[in-house]
């Protein structure tokens, strides 16, 4: 049978056309939506952070769409992991903005991952919210034109609450610091020698530690040695269980005011019962299951059965009222255009979120949504973090 | 005084640890001069899978340790079969990398299956603390070096009174000698790295209670240990375990009175200054190479 070259061809063309609109027709319905992008640890270490700060925002995402949506349009969540690298996370967000054409990104768990991308945001004018990184020069950035807000504790603010709840609540005048030996640790040790500038006290000493040190004891005895009446911790969970540890092989009862590594896992079973001695700041706690925000997390995934479950709850109410906030900017601004929303940022009004009610929350000279008035301080008992009460 | 008390006693128990994982690249050294660079996740397998038997399959310890240590000789066995063998046959020194790859495939595979979360390993000798001179110890702590110096004295008696023993030594002597006389050098080799493996799991036993049990945790154990090693001279058996507590003391009492941000800078600098005086290290011999 002799071969028909132009039925192939036509065949082929038919075929191609048919791809095309196959393609091009939920490109359209996206087209509709409003893309948010997210740049955040989903694998690694700080997974289940990352896990955290997604089920926030898809939350959020829910409840907006559920009300109809912004400017009438849909939101919808593109998510890039940054693998708590910063390079990775440059690179995320640049391909958010440039090729899924964001209007704003929510992101940076980590620091360092943070810091990468808020030049490009600025650059880029647009709007970069932050539920999670607390180092004080994200916000703080310097630039003209800031794109980068913020709705998470800040450093700073960390540092002078947890100075202030060691000189209140134990009448510490000399206290110790025992900080991880990493960026972190020195964005706290400016803060803390700040806050104690402040208030004319004098420290017991400032040591480091690196986050795989079996023992802290010599740190931590020269801290008693020089006289500390208190401990300043700042570390993730598993080297602040080593400093708790330590203190427990030394038979050393002092107070310890702590930023909020703890809270990420499962600080009681590795540090034992003296984990409960740390004191620690949070932005939020569930008190109950009856609490609306919980309950709809168990609706949504059903594999949350306890409040055990949804550690860190801060990741997840800070993600869900910057989720809220950006969602009332876009609206106020009337368009998806960067500079638009960032005007608008500054002027959202009645925003109600789970950690409070936000009217004016950002100013140009204060971009952070979150002030120290706004932390609780907690602890955990019996493997659950519940708050201080005095 | 306490300062003293505090940096000999923290000192002593890092030491040991070093020691005994250094002691395991000292056995693979002598008897083939190479090592498994994958050492510290050998630590870190030894730890995981008491935590995973214990924990998880609620085994007795008295099962579940030697079990974990025979996994972790397994696991030394794999790495000698398929990460240095192929390229010692052919001359090649890739084993080199190979081992180190071999070191991050596993912690990574650990992290996928055992969990990103560090989880603890009970041991009822870390529930309370012992009060010496103004400073305290865990009865654990005092458990590593002893346990450190039984298997530098077990190892030294199974070289010296047991046949296998001979054996090994003869391997080291003349290979080609010892192939003659019968002895199978290719299973002395690969018993060889099954025992280094085992000893670093051992160290992972040992030191899980007062640390936490996750994938990176052997990581910087394994790199001092290659540093005590190297410092100890690699041939010498006693000169690693002398070799392990001296890095740990200077390590410890650094810390204690210079401060954490020297310890680093200063234990590192002296062990290059040493080497400079002595490049077979404290204990070790110049190896004799004959033309």
């Amino acid at each position: 049978m002799p071969m028909r070259p132009s039925l192939t061809r036509r065949l082929m063309l038919a075929g191609a056309a048919a791809l095309s609109l196959g393609t091009a027709l939920p490109a359209l319905a996206q087209d509709d939506a409003i893309k948010i992008g997210l740049v955040a640890a989903l694998s690694g270490q700080s997974a289940k952070s990352g896990e955290a700060i997604t089920r926030g925002i898809t939350l959020a995402l829910d409840k907006i769409n559920g009300d109809g949506g912004v400017l009438g349009r849909q939101l919808e969540l593109v998510s890039r992991d940054d693998e708590s690298n910063p390079g990775k996370g440059l690179i995320a967000a640049r391909e958010l903005v440039q090729r899924e054409g964001v209007a704003a990104m929510i992101g940076g768990l980590d620091t360092p991952v943070s810091l990468a991308i808020v030049p490009f945001a600025n650059d880029a004018q647009v709007p970069f919210i932050g539920p999670w990184a607390a180092g004080t020069p994200i916000t703080q950035n310097g630039a003209e034109e800031n794109y980068v807000f913020r709705v998470s504790a800040v450093d700073e603010f960390v540092d002078e609450a947890i100075t202030e709840y060691l000189v209140s609540e134990y009448g510490s005048q000399k206290p110790g610091m025992i900080l991880i030996n990493n960026p972190w640790g020195e964005s706290n040790e400016k803060g803390l020698t700040k806050a104690l500038e402040k208030r004319g006290m004098k420290h017991a000493g400032i040591e480091k530690f690196e986050s795989n040190d079996v023992d802290v004891v010599p740190q931590l005895t020269r801290l008693k040695e020089n006289g500390a009446d208190g401990l300043f911790l700042v570390a993730n969970v598993a080297p602040s269980a080593q400093v708790v540890k330590s203190l427990d092989r030394m038979g050393w009862d002092v107070p310890i005011a702590s930023h909020w590594g703890p809270a990420g896992g499962r600080f009681t079973e590795l540090a034992g019962p003296s984990g409960e001695k740390v004191h620690f700041i949070q932005t939020f706690l569930f008190t109950d299951t009856a609490h609306p925000l919980f309950v709809a997390l168990q609706e949504k995934f059903p594999e949350i059965e306890t409040l055990a479950d949804v550690t860190p709850a801060t990741g997840i109410a800070n993600a869900y009222d910057a989720t809220l906030l950006l969602a009332a900017a876009i609206e106020k601004a009337g368009s998806t255009d960067g500079p638009a929303i960032r005007q608008a940022m500054y002027e959202i009004e009645g925003v109600e979120g789970v950690i409070k009610t936000y009217d004016m929350p950002f100013t140009t000279d204060n971009q952070d949504a979150l002030g120290p008035e706004d932390y609780i301080f907690a602890n955990f008992v019996e493997g659950e973090i519940v708050p201080l009460t005095d | 005084m306490t300062l003293f008390v505090t940096a000999l006693v923290t000192g002593i128990g890092l030491g040991a640890m070093y020691g005994l994982i250094a002691l395991g690249f000292q056995i693979t050294y002598s008897v083939c001069s190479r090592v498994n660079f994958a050492q510290g996740s050998m630590v870190m397998l030894g730890a995981v899978l008491g935590f995973v038997l214990t924990q998880r399959a609620g085994l007795p310890v008295i099962v579940a340790y030697p079990l974990a240590l025979l996994g972790c000789g397994l696991m030394g066995m794999l790495v000698e079969l398929c990460l240095v063998r192929p390229f010692a046959v052919r001359g090649s020194e890739a084993w080199l990398m190979a081992t180190v790859a071999g070191g991050i495939l596993l912690d990574n595979t650990v992290l996928f299956t055992f969990g990103n979360e560090p989880r603890s390993l009970p041991s009822p000798l870390v529930e309370t603390s012992w009060q010496i001179l103004g400073t305290g110890v865990f009865p654990q702590q005092l458990l590593i070096p002893v346990a450190a110096i039984g298997c530098a004295v077990a190892l030294q008696l199974l070289f010296r009174r047991t046949r296998q023993g001979r054996a090994l030594l003869a391997v080291v002597q003349n290979p080609d000698a010892a192939r003659l006389m019968g002895i199978n050098t290719t299973l002395m080799i690969s018993g060889s790295f099954a025992l280094s493996a085992m000893l670093a799991g051992a160290a992972g036993l040992l030191i899980a209670p007062l640390f936490s049990v996750h994938s990176d945790m052997g990581t910087l154990f394994g790199i001092k240990a290659f540093a005590v090693a190297i410092l100890g001279g690699m041939t010498s058996a006693w000169g690693v375990m002398i070799a392990g507590f001296l890095y740990g003391l200077v390590e410890a009492f650094v810390t204690t009175y210079l401060g954490s941000s020297h310890t680093y800078i200063l234990t590192f600098a002296l062990l290059i200054a040493v080497l400079a005086v002595k490049p077979h290290g404290l204990f070790g011999q110049a190896a004799l190479r004959k033309v």
